[in-house]
């Protein structure tokens, strides 16, 4: 594939014409927050908001995931919008996380931490009320426990799963802010793969899925 | 080789002169014929009723008739509505409203049978007449241009026959006898715009998609009557009344792109409007406008309705792919457009049901008469459901350009009983409320867009001085979150915030600093969001708030309700000048025993039993109108409770 020259914050970099921004970024060491992306992905979710950057001649802020690299092109990763938005997304992320880290298995590999850390904010949600969902936890599936409130609805779980396995274990369920995973309840406990299968645990960012001990 | 007696228009011919044999059998009966409206909004009026009504009495008095049901004629203030012909008075059909069994029996004995054809049940003659008023001398009428509802109301929607004689179908054999880019180069031409709310070039959506992979790709037309606003409901009244324009809209397109099936995407929650579509479908294939070989040509097409599951999100062109994959309705990230990748990652075409039943007009009439209408930007109509504080509410369709102020006050008769107008609201959820200052803005697609608010796929509401602005932003964002499909950050959380802080200030718990933190969060959900409902979401707080900021303040600074709306800053009190002494009638209206006599035997209300529901000021007689509403709460006058009441 041709190689194309980009400007990521005044850096020249040489990429592959049409491969992902935020993967190019990351491979030169730029560092792009993002949650829900994972590299191989064919069409990335999109769905954090995080990886924003802005690019000359584009309208508005978009998503380095799934913005494919041109010759030429001139992205900004620090502009004050971007660091803006990247800051309020973070903070609606945690008011609805359970900021307990104390407690946390993801304690110190923390997806969240690490961004907090990256964008020089706190992990209290400043000016917002902090919204929680019930139950806590959701210990339906036999090997599983999901802690809606630490989960950041990134999805990665959900495509290791179905990238994994024919039949996929994990799912969003329910809308709007009630959104979670679903781990489909304990009604498919026969044959499950997850007895030996980690995945969706080793991927969750922030420690929302867990095994039974 | 096709001899000139197969091409597709002569095919047409014959399957028209069938058409209008039929219609002319109609047409020359000489007995009276009586249309009802039975569309959804004409059978919640009681338009079966009104038929049955009219078939038993007709039987009664041994009168032969014709009795037929039609669509929505869009005046739905008036419904049920019916057209009577008489052929043997010299009058032309009547449209008469809001015709009950009762009146239906009156109109049988006066009308059909003695000739009087009662005025004070009329809205009008449907053509000039010398003696009765006419429907064309009321701007309800004449102000509309009509395109795509043109045949609603007059045919019966289950009827492929009606439909034709009247022209149907004709552009369909005209497009199979042209070029498909030929096509797509006259809708381009006529400037036609996706009426499904964005405004997008239709012809320029039918050209990529039709490029997409090359001609000979698998392509997909869908057409997107997943109508979910609050108050919308121009695609299902087009789909009931008139089905058969969208589906020869979609067959052309189908044809245009070069794709050999089609998706009529509908809420289940419209029964009559898939049941209609359906027997639409089953008419066309069986006259040969749909199947294997569309009019003898070399063209085949399969139509097929899918019903969505009911959420809003699904009406995002994404989202409703996912829906027809089989899979959980969220929208991706675009581009791809569905026009390039689409259903099944095919080219698709996804427009609106007002867009495809824009099309037959236009390849009828020529683009260059298209473009005649309306404005030079969004030539054209606009369907608008007209709904809340109007006298005349329904269905309108416009041209393009027509003024505000026009549409709500001259057409339809602005707010009732002498209320001022306060806002309307275009665009439904996504939309935004426009004050007075704005209703003599043109309205088409980009001056509504720089208003604020935008075209939308064309809801309103009207909404008069006793309108809480808050209270509508908080009712607007109460829909969005709940709709949100909850993929992204900013759409799943950001308007949950919105709608915390919006409950707050309308409880009267809003802070300093609200109207900050609101501008703020819902900047960024405009900006960051991943599809149009996030993007679009934030619009009913940004316009309320720009335009209607000082109602936000007396709710947090205040505690005040300008409009007397949010509950918890409102309270009601009985005006003792005017209670009339030993009067009772309040009392029995009040569901919690908040109301007791005072001393010298008038009325007051307790206000820690007063649950504000209004039901004392209906029950109060009006030659008194004693019972008050005040707001702020706290500056209700008190009235002590007499201690041997206190005692019962």
């Amino acid at each position: 594939m041709a190689l194309v020259k980009i400007t990521v914050d005044e850096t020249l970099i040489q990429a592959e014409e049409g491969k992902n921004l935020l993967q190019v970024c990351l491979e030169n060491q730029i560092y792009i927050p993002n949650l829900c992306y994972l590299e191989g992905m064919g069409e990335p979710p999109a769905s954090c908001r995080l990886c924003l950057v802005e690019i000359d001649g584009v309208d508005g802020p978009v998503t380095a995931c799934t913005t494919k690299v041109g010759q030429g092109m001139v992205v900004r990763t620090d502009s004050d919008l971007v660091r803006e938005l990247q800051r309020s997304a973070l903070r609606l992320l945690l008011s609805s996380h359970r900021v307990d880290c104390a407690h946390c298995e993801a304690n110190k590999k923390c997806a969240l931490q690490d961004i907090a850390r990256f964008l020089g904010v706190g992990l209290k949600p400043k000016g917002l009320d902090q919204i929680l969902k019930e139950p806590d936890c959701d210990d339906s599936h036999p090997h599983l426990s999901y802690y809606p409130n630490r989960c950041v609805l990134c999805g990665r779980c959900i495509y290791v799963c179905k990238r994994e396995h024919p039949l996929a274990m994990l799912s969003f369920a329910k809308r709007g802010f009630d959104t979670v995973v679903s781990l489909y309840g304990a009604s498919l406990t026969k044959d499950l793969p997850c007895v030996t299968c980690s995945l969706c645990v080793d991927i969750c960012p922030v420690g929302a899925l867990l095994r039974k001990s | 080789m096709a001899t000139k007696a197969e091409t597709p228009l002569n095919t047409y011919e014959k399957i028209k002169e069938q058409a209008v044999q039929h219609w002319q059998r109609f047409e020359s009966a000489s007995v009276p014929k009586i249309a009802i409206g039975t569309a959804t909004c004409g059978i919640a009026a009681g338009a079966l009723e009104t038929k049955k009504a009219f078939e038993e009495f007709l039987t009664e008095e041994g009168i032969e008739a014709i009795v037929r049901t039609v669509g929505c004629s869009g005046h739905c203030y008036a419904e049920p509505t019916v057209v009577i012909h008489c052929p043997y008075t010299d009058f032309p059909p009547i449209l008469y409203y809001n015709v009950t069994p009762g009146k239906a029996r009156m109109l049988i004995r006066s009308f059909i049978k003695d000739g009087d054809p009662l005025f004070e049940y009329m809205l009008g003659a449907m053509a000039p007449d010398e003696l009765l008023p006419s429907v064309s001398d009321f701007p309800r009428f004449s102000k509309e241009t009509r395109v795509v509802m043109e045949k609603c109301g007059l045919i019966n929607p289950e009827s492929i026959y009606e439909y034709v004689a009247l022209g149907g179908y004709e552009a369909l054999a005209k497009a199979l006898e042209l070029e498909p880019e030929g096509i797509i180069h006259q809708v381009k031409r006529s400037g036609l715009r996706g009426r499904g709310g964005a405004g997008f070039p239709t012809g320029v959506k039918w050209e990529i998609a039709r490029e997409a992979e090359g001609p000979n790709s698998t392509k997909y037309v869908i057409c997107n009557a997943d109508e979910g606003d609050p108050g919308a409901y121009m695609d299902r009244t087009i789909l009931e009344s008139n089905p058969h324009q969208v589906l020869e809209g979609m067959i052309i397109c189908a044809y245009a792109i070069g794709a050999s099936k089609c998706f009529i995407y509908v809420r289940a929650e419209y029964p009559l409007a898939v049941k209609t579509i359906t027997k639409a479908i089953e008419e066309a294939a069986q006259l040969g406008f749909l199947g294997e070989s569309v009019l003898g040509s070399s063209f085949d097409i399969q139509v097929e309705v899918f019903q969505g599951s009911g959420a809003f999100v699904c009406g995002e062109e994404t989202a409703l792919v996912s829906s027809i994959e089989g899979k959980r309705g969220m929208p991706r990230h675009r581009p791809p457009f569905p026009a390039e990748k689409g259903l099944w990652d095919k080219p698709t075409v996804i427009n609106n049901v007002k867009t495809f039943a824009s099309v037959p007009p236009i390849l009828n009439h020529g683009a260059r008469w298209f473009r005649n209408i309306g404005t030079e930007s969004s030539p054209g109509t606009a369907i608008f459901s007209v709904v809340g504080d109007v006298k005349h509410a329904g269905l309108v369709e416009i041209p393009t350009g027509v003024t505000l102020r026009t549409l709500v006050f001259e057409i339809c008769g602005g707010p009732p009983n002498k209320k001022g107008f306060k806002a309307v609201q275009i665009g439904g959820p996504s939309g935004g409320c426009l004050p007075e200052a704005f209703l003599d803005i043109p309205i088409d697609f980009d001056t509504l867009t720089q208003a604020g608010a935008m075209m939308g796929s064309g809801g309103m509401v009207v909404m008069d001085e006793e309108t809480c602005m808050v209270d509508v932003a908080r009712y607007f964002l109460e829909f969005t979150q709940k709709e949100s499909c909850g993929k992204c950050t900013f759409c799943r959380i950001g308007t949950r915030h919105l709608l915390e802080v919006l409950m707050r200030i309308t409880r009267g718990e809003g802070e300093k600093g609200d109207i900050e933190l609101l501008e703020e969060l819902a900047r960024h959900v405009k900006l960051g969001s991943l599809c149009g409902l996030g993007r679009t979401a934030p619009n009913p707080v940004l316009t309320s708030l720009k335009y209607f900021r000082d109602e936000y303040e007396a709710h947090i600074k205040e505690k005040r309700c300008p409009a007397m709306v949010c509950r918890s800053l409102t309270a009601f009190y009985i005006d003792l000048g005017k209670c009339a002494r030993g009067c009772d009638a309040c009392v029995g209206s009040c569901p919690t025993k908040a109301i007791f006599t005072t001393r010298d035997r008038k009325k007051a209300i307790d206000q820690e039993l007063c649950v504000k529901c209004g039901e004392c000021v209906v029950a109060c007689p009006p030659e008194y109108n004693a019972v008050r509403k005040i707001s702020p709460a706290h500056k209700v006058p008190i009235v002590e409770r007499p201690e041997e009441d206190m005692q019962d």
